[in-house]
C-alpha cells in the first residue's frame, strides 16, 4: 500500500523549505501524509479490484468477446459460456422486487412523513431501519422455510387459477422460483426506499402543503399532487440505490430462486442470478475457462451496479433541471 | 358537485389508509422475522450450541462454538483493515483534503460501497487465497474489512464536518497545530458519530456470507492462527439451511437467532448512542 | 495531558494499521507450533457422511491431527487441489487423462468406499417403491417425460396409482461427482443423453432446479412435492426419502443396498487398472445395482510438508483398515479385499 500514488508535491520551492520543515515538526505534514495514505489506499484497493477482475477474465473475453453477453448456453462440459440467462435472472428478479417494493415503500414513506404523529413516525422508522440491518442469509433462511412453502401451497396455485392465462403465471409450481427471489429481494430493499423517501418528503417545505390545502385540496390531493412531485428526485434516487443493492444481493436469492440458468417468461419457473451462480460454482469450477467465465460475470455485475449508480446520478441531475424549468 | 366532493373525500380516506397499510405491512415484516426466529431459534438454542463443535453429518447434537469464535476473529481482522483506513480516510476528506483529489476519493468510496459483496469475495480470493495457497481467516477478514471502509469514511467525514468551526478556530487561534487541533478537539467532539458509524458497518459485515464462501471457507474444528480456513456463523447458517437434516435446520435457526441478536443489538446500541448522547471520554 | 492523549489517538491509528500489516505479513510464519496439525481437504459430498465420521474419529484417536473436510462437491475438490488451496481433494469422478495432464503435479487416486446413486422422489400419496427403467430416467431428466403418470413411468409400475402431477427435476448446481456418476450412467444407457448432454461433474441440464451438494438436492426434494432428484443412497436413507429400483443391464429391477452395490463392484473390480480409475456404472450381473461408483481421495504424489505427509499416509492406512468398518453402518459398501491390498502398496508411492 506504500506505493500509493500520492499527490503531495515533495519538491518545494527553495524559499518555502524552511516553512515546510517547520510544519513537518509541528506534525501537520505527517498527519496530512498519514491520512492521505489512507485515502489513497481506498483508490488503490478499488483500482486493484477492477484490475483483478479484468486480468482474471482474459480467457473468456478473448474466446467469446461480446457474444458472452448474448449466449444462452452455460455448458461446462463443452466449455461454452453465455451470460444471458444470468443477466436476465438478475434483471427480472430486481425488477420484480422494485415492482413490489416501490409502491409499498413510497406508500409507507408518505404515511410516515405526512400522517403519522412525529413520535410514531420516528419509532416506526427506527424499526424499519432495523429491517435493513437483518443479514441476507437470515432472509434466505426464512425464505426457504416460510416463504417458499407459502408460495407453493397458497399463493402460486391461487395465481395460477385466477391469472393463469398470463404467461407469467404458467408452468409447474416448484415453490423456489423467480417469484420467490423477487419477493425476498423486495422485502430486503423496501427499508432503503422508505428511509430515504421519508426524509426527502419531510424536507418538502410546509408552505407547499399549506398552499395546496388552502386552495381546498384534500390531504391526499395535496400530498400526491404537490408534495410527492416536489420530492420525486429524491424518491427516484432512493429507488436506484435500492436497485443497485438488489442486483448484487447473493445469499437470500440463491437460497430461493432455484438456480437454473434458463430464460422463461413464467415467474413460477426457477431462475439464476449472476451473484448466485458465482456463489454456487466459484469454488468448484473445473478448468480455467470456467473459473474465468465466473470472474467475468463478477465484472459484469460490478459494471452493472456502477451503471445503475451512475444512472441514479443522471436522473437526479436531469430531474432537477427539468423541475427547475417547470417550477 | 356533491358527488365529486364525496368522491374526493373517499379517495382521500382510501389512499391515506392505504399508505398506513403499507407502513403497517413493512413494520410487521420485522416483527414477523423476529417472531419466527425467536420461536424456532429459541426452541433450538441450548448450551451445547455455544460450547460444542459440530458433529459428523447425520448425527444429532453438537454446536457452533467454533463458528461463533470464528465470526469474532473475522470481525477483528475486518476492523483492523476497515477502521483505520476508514477513519483516517474520513479525516483526510474533512480536514486535509484538496479539491480534486477529495472528489476522486469520495467518488471511489461511493463506487466501493456499491461493489456487490460476492465480487468482494472474488477479489480477496484472487489476491490472497490464490497466491498464499490457503483459504484463510485473513482472506475473509480482508474482504469484510474492505467492505467496512466506505461507510466508515462517510460517517467519519460527516461527523467531523458537523463539529462547529468555532471549536477549530478557537484551538488554532491558541497556536495549536492543525493535527493537534484535529486530534484533541475535533475528533473527540465527533467521536460519537464516528463510533456509531463503525458499529453500524461492523454490524453489517457481521452478517455477510457471500464474501466468505471462498475466502474464509469453513472449518469443522477450531481454527488456530490466522492462516487457516475458519468457520463463521453466516456460512454455517447457509450450509445448514440448504441441507436436508432436521437437526441441522434446528441449528440453523438457533444460529440465525444468535446472529440476528448480535446485529440488532449493535444497531440499536449505535442508534441510541446518537440520540441519547452517551459521551465518550472528554468532549 | 492534552498532548499525551492526542499522541495516543494518532498512535492508536498507526498501531492499528501496523497490527493489520504485521498480521498480514507475519501470520504464515507465526502459526503457533503446539497447536494441532490442520490438514485441509475438500471435495465430494457423495461420501461426506462417512468422511465426516472418519475425520472426527481419526481426530479422536490422533488428537494432534485435524482433517478439515469441506463438502463443496467433486468439481471443487479437483479445482482446489489444482489451485493448491487444499492438501488433498476428493472426487467420485476419477480424473480423466486430460485433467491429469492439466495438473502441474502427479495425483494419486485412492478409492475409499463404494456408493450408490439413487433416484429419490417426493410424490404425495405414493409410498411404494417405484421401478425406473433406464429410458424413463433419461427421458425425465431430458424433460421429455413431464408428468408422473406418463406411461414411461407407469408402465413399469403396474398397480401404483401415480398422480397427474408435474415432475420437478432436481439436479446439482455445483460441480459434482454424483452428477458425474449419474450422467455417466445415462450416457451408457441413452444415446440421446450422450449426444445432447454428455457426462461431467456439471453439465448443461435440459430441465430442472439446482440444489447445492447432495445435501441441497435432498433438501429440495424433501421440500418440493412432485420432485425427483439423484442423491447418494445415505442421503435418501437419513432423510427418509423414498427411492426407486432401477432396471439393470440384465433386465432386473434392483434396489440400491449394500449387496447390490457390492455385486456391481465384484465384477468390475477384477478389471481395475493400476491407477484405480474405473467406472462401474451399468455393471453386468443380475444382482448388480446399475448406478454405483467408487469414490476417491485425490492425493498429490509429492507432499513437501513432512508432518502432513506422515499424517496423510497414516490416515490412509487407518482408513483402509479400521475405517472400513464404519462403511456399512452408513450404507456404503466396503472396498473389495484385493483393492485394499493394492492400495496399501500404493501408499508407498507418496513421498
Amino acid at each position: 500500500m506504500a506505493s500509493a500514488p500520492t499527490t503531495v508535491d515533495h519538491v518545494r520551492p527553495p524559499g518555502r523549505t524552511w516553512e515546510f520543515i517547520k510544519r513537518l515538526r509541528r506534525g501537520d505534514e505527517v498527519a496530512h501524509l498519514i491520512t492521505l495514505l489512507a485515502a489513497a489506499s481506498i483508490i488503490v484497493v478499488t483500482v486493484m479490484l477492477v484490475y483483478q477482475l479484468y486480468t482474471n477474465s482474459t480467457l473468456p473475453r478473448h474466446k467469446f468477446g461480446f457474444s458472452f453477453f448474448l449466449g444462452k448456453t452455460w455448458d461446462p462440459v463443452s466449455g461454452e459460456f453465455g451470460a444471458l440467462p444470468f443477466i436476465f435472472g438478475t434483471v427480472v428478479s430486481s425488477a420484480l422486487a422494485l415492482l413490489v417494493a416501490v409502491p409499498l415503500g413510497v406508500g409507507a414513506a408518505i404515511f410516515l412523513s405526512e400522517l403519522a404523529p412525529p413520535r410514531i413516525s420516528n419509532v416506526t422508522t427506527f424499526v424499519i431501519e432495523l429491517l435493513a440491518a437483518v443479514p441476507s442469509v437470515i432472509y434466505g433462511l426464512l425464505g426457504i422455510f416460510i416463504l417458499v412453502p407459502v408460495l407453493r401451497k397458497g399463493v402460486m396455485p391461487f395465481l395460477k387459477t385466477t391469472l393463469g392465462f398470463l404467461p407469467f403465471f404458467q408452468g409447474p409450481i416448484y415453490g423456489v422460483s423467480m417469484l420467490a427471489g423477487g419477493l425476498v429481494l423486495a422485502v430486503m430493499i423496501v427499508p432503503f426506499i422508505i428511509s430515504v423517501s421519508r426524509e426527502v418528503l419531510m424536507a418538502v417545505p410546509v408552505e407547499q402543503r399549506e398552499a395546496a390545502l388552502a386552495m381546498g385540496a384534500t390531504k391526499w390531493e395535496s400530498t400526491w399532487q404537490v408534495v410527492v412531485p416536489f420530492a420525486r428526485v429524491g424518491i427516484m434516487a432512493s429507488v436506484f440505490l435500492a436497485l443497485a443493492r438488489a442486483l448484487g444481493e447473493t445469499m437470500a436469492v440463491t437460497m430461493v430462486i432455484g438456480n437454473d440458468p434458463r430464460i422463461s417468461a413464467s415467474l413460477f419457473a426457477p431462475g439464476y442470478t449472476i451473484a448466485a451462480v458465482i456463489a454456487n460454482e466459484f469454488t468448484e469450477a473445473t478448468g480455467d475457462l470456467y473459473l474465468e467465465a465466473l470472474i467475468e460475470l463478477g465484472l459484469v455485475l460490478f459494471l452493472l451496479t456502477i451503471l445503475i449508480n451512475g444512472l441514479a446520478r443522471l436522473v437526479i441531475i436531469a430531474t432537477t433541471q427539468k423541475g427547475a424549468a417547470q417550477g | 358537485m356533491s358527488f365529486r366532493t364525496r368522491w374526493r373525500k373517499f379517495v382521500n380516506v382510501f389512499m391515506l389508509s392505504l399508505t398506513g397499510l403499507c407502513a403497517l405491512v413493512t413494520v410487521s415484516i420485522l416483527f414477523f422475522i423476529l417472531g419466527y426466529l425467536l420461536w424456532y431459534g429459541g426452541k433450538s438454542l441450548n448450551w451445547a450450541f455455544f460450547t460444542h463443535l459440530p458433529t459428523p453429518v447425520g448425527e444429532t447434537g453438537g454446536g457452533m462454538a467454533n463458528a461463533i469464535v470464528g465470526s469474532g476473529k473475522l470481525l477483528l481482522l475486518a476492523s483492523l483493515v476497515g477502521v483505520p483506513v476508514g477513519i483516517l480516510g474520513g479525516v483526510y476528506l474533512a480536514e486535509f483534503g484538496g479539491q480534486t483529489f477529495s472528489f476522486v476519493v469520495r467518488y471511489t468510496t461511493d463506487l466501493l460501497n456499491g461493489v456487490p459483496s460476492i465480487v468482494m469475495g472474488i477479489f480477496a480470493y484472487t489476491i490472497i487465497v490464490l497466491p498464499m495457497h490457503h483459504f484463510s481467516a485473513l482472506a475473509g477478514g480482508l474482504a469484510l474489512g474492505v467492505m467496512m471502509i466506505p461507510i466508515a469514511v462517510r460517517t467519519t467525514e460527516e461527523s467531523l464536518r458537523s463539529v462547529p468551526g468555532t471549536l477549530r478556530e478557537g484551538a488554532l487561534a491558541l497556536g495549536t497545530s492543525k493535527w493537534k487541533t484535529v486530534a484533541t478537539v475535533v475528533m473527540p467532539a465527533a467521536m460519537r458519530g464516528i463510533v456509531t458509524g463503525v458499529m453500524l458497518t461492523l454490524a453489517r459485515v457481521a452478517g455477510e456470507t457471500a464474501p466468505l464462501l471462498f475466502t474464509a471457507f469453513s472449518n469443522r474444528f477450531w481454527s488456530s492462527g490466522w492462516n487457516q480456513p475458519i468457520a463463521s456463523l453466516p456460512v454455517m447458517i447457509y450450509t445448514y439451511a440448504i441441507a436436508p437434516y432436521d437437526d441441522w435446520h434446528r441449528q440453523a435457526w438457533a444460529a440465525g437467532l444468535v446472529l440476528l441478536a448480535l446485529v440488532l443489538v449493535a444497531n440499536i446500541g449505535a442508534r441510541l448512542l446518537v440520540s441519547r448522547g452517551i459521551s465518550f471520554g472528554k468532549a | 495531558m492534552k498532548l499525551k492523549s492526542s499522541i495516543a489517538t494518532i498512535a492508536l491509528g498507526a498501531a492499528l494499521i501496523a497490527a493489520g500489516v504485521i498480521t498480514l505479513v507475519d501470520s504464515p510464519a507465526a502459526a503457533p507450533a503446539p497447536s494441532p496439525l490442520l490438514i485441509n481437504a475438500a471435495g465430494a459430498t457423495f461420501p461426506y457422511p462417512i468422511y465426516s465420521k472418519w475425520f472426527t474419529e481419526y481426530n479422536r484417536v490422533h488428537p494432534d491431527i485435524q482433517i478439515n473436510y469441506q463438502s463443496i462437491g467433486s468439481g471443487g475438490g479437483i479445482r482446489q487441489l489444482q489451485a493448491g488451496t487444499v492438501d488433498f481433494g476428493a472426487s467420485d469422478m476419477p480424473l480423466n487423462d486430460q485433467m491429469l495432464k492439466d495438473f502441474k503435479f502427479q495425483v494419486l487416486h485412492f478409492p475409499t468406499v463404494l456408493g450408490a446413486v439413487v433416484p429419490t422422489y417426493n410424490i404425495q400419496g405414493v409410498s411404494q417403491e417405484l421401478n425406473f427403467t433406464a429410458e424413463a430416467l433419461a427421458d425425465i431428466f431430458l424433460g421429455k417425460v413431464t408428468k408422473w403418470n406418463d406411461p414411461a413411468i407407469a408402465g413399469a409400475n403396474q398397480g401404483v396409482n401415480l398422480p397427474d402431477q408435474d415432475i420437478v427435476v432436481v439436479h446439482r448446481s455445483d460441480g459434482s461427482g454424483t452428477t458425474f456418476v449419474w450422467t455417466d450412467y445415462l450416457c451408457k444407457v441413452s444415446k440421446d443423453w450422450e449426444t445432447k448432454v454428455g457426462r461431467n461433474t456439471s453439465v448443461n441440464w435440459p430441465v430442472g432446479l439446482g440444489g447445492k451438494g447432495n445435501e441441497g438436492v435432498s433438501g429440495l426434494v424433501k421440500q418440493t412435492p412432485g420432485a425427483i432428484g439423484y442423491v447418494e443412497l445415505i442421503y435418501a436413507m437419513q432423510n427418509q426419502l423414498p427411492y426407486g429400483r432401477v432396471k439393470n443391464s440384465a433386465g432386473a429391477f434392483v434396489k440400491a443396498d449394500l449387496a447390490s452395490t457390492t455385486a456391481a463392484a465384484a465384477g468390475e473390480a477384477k478389471m481395475m487398472p493400476a491407477d484405480f480409475r474405473v467406472s462401474i456404472t451399468n455393471a453386468q450381473g443380475k444382482a448388480a445395482y446399475p448406478i454405483c461408483s467408487f469414490t476417491y481421495l485425490l492425493i498429490p504424489a509429492n507432499i513437501q510438508d513432512a508432518p502432513k505427509k506422515t499424517a496423510i499416509k497414516d490416515f490412509l492406512h487407518w482408513m483402509l483398515t479400521t475405517g472400513q468398518n464404519d462403511a456399512e453402518g452408513l450404507s456404503y459398501a466396503k472396498l473389495p479385499k484385493d483393492v485394499v491390498a493394492r492400495e496399501m502398496k500404493a501408499i508407498g508411492q507418496i513421498n
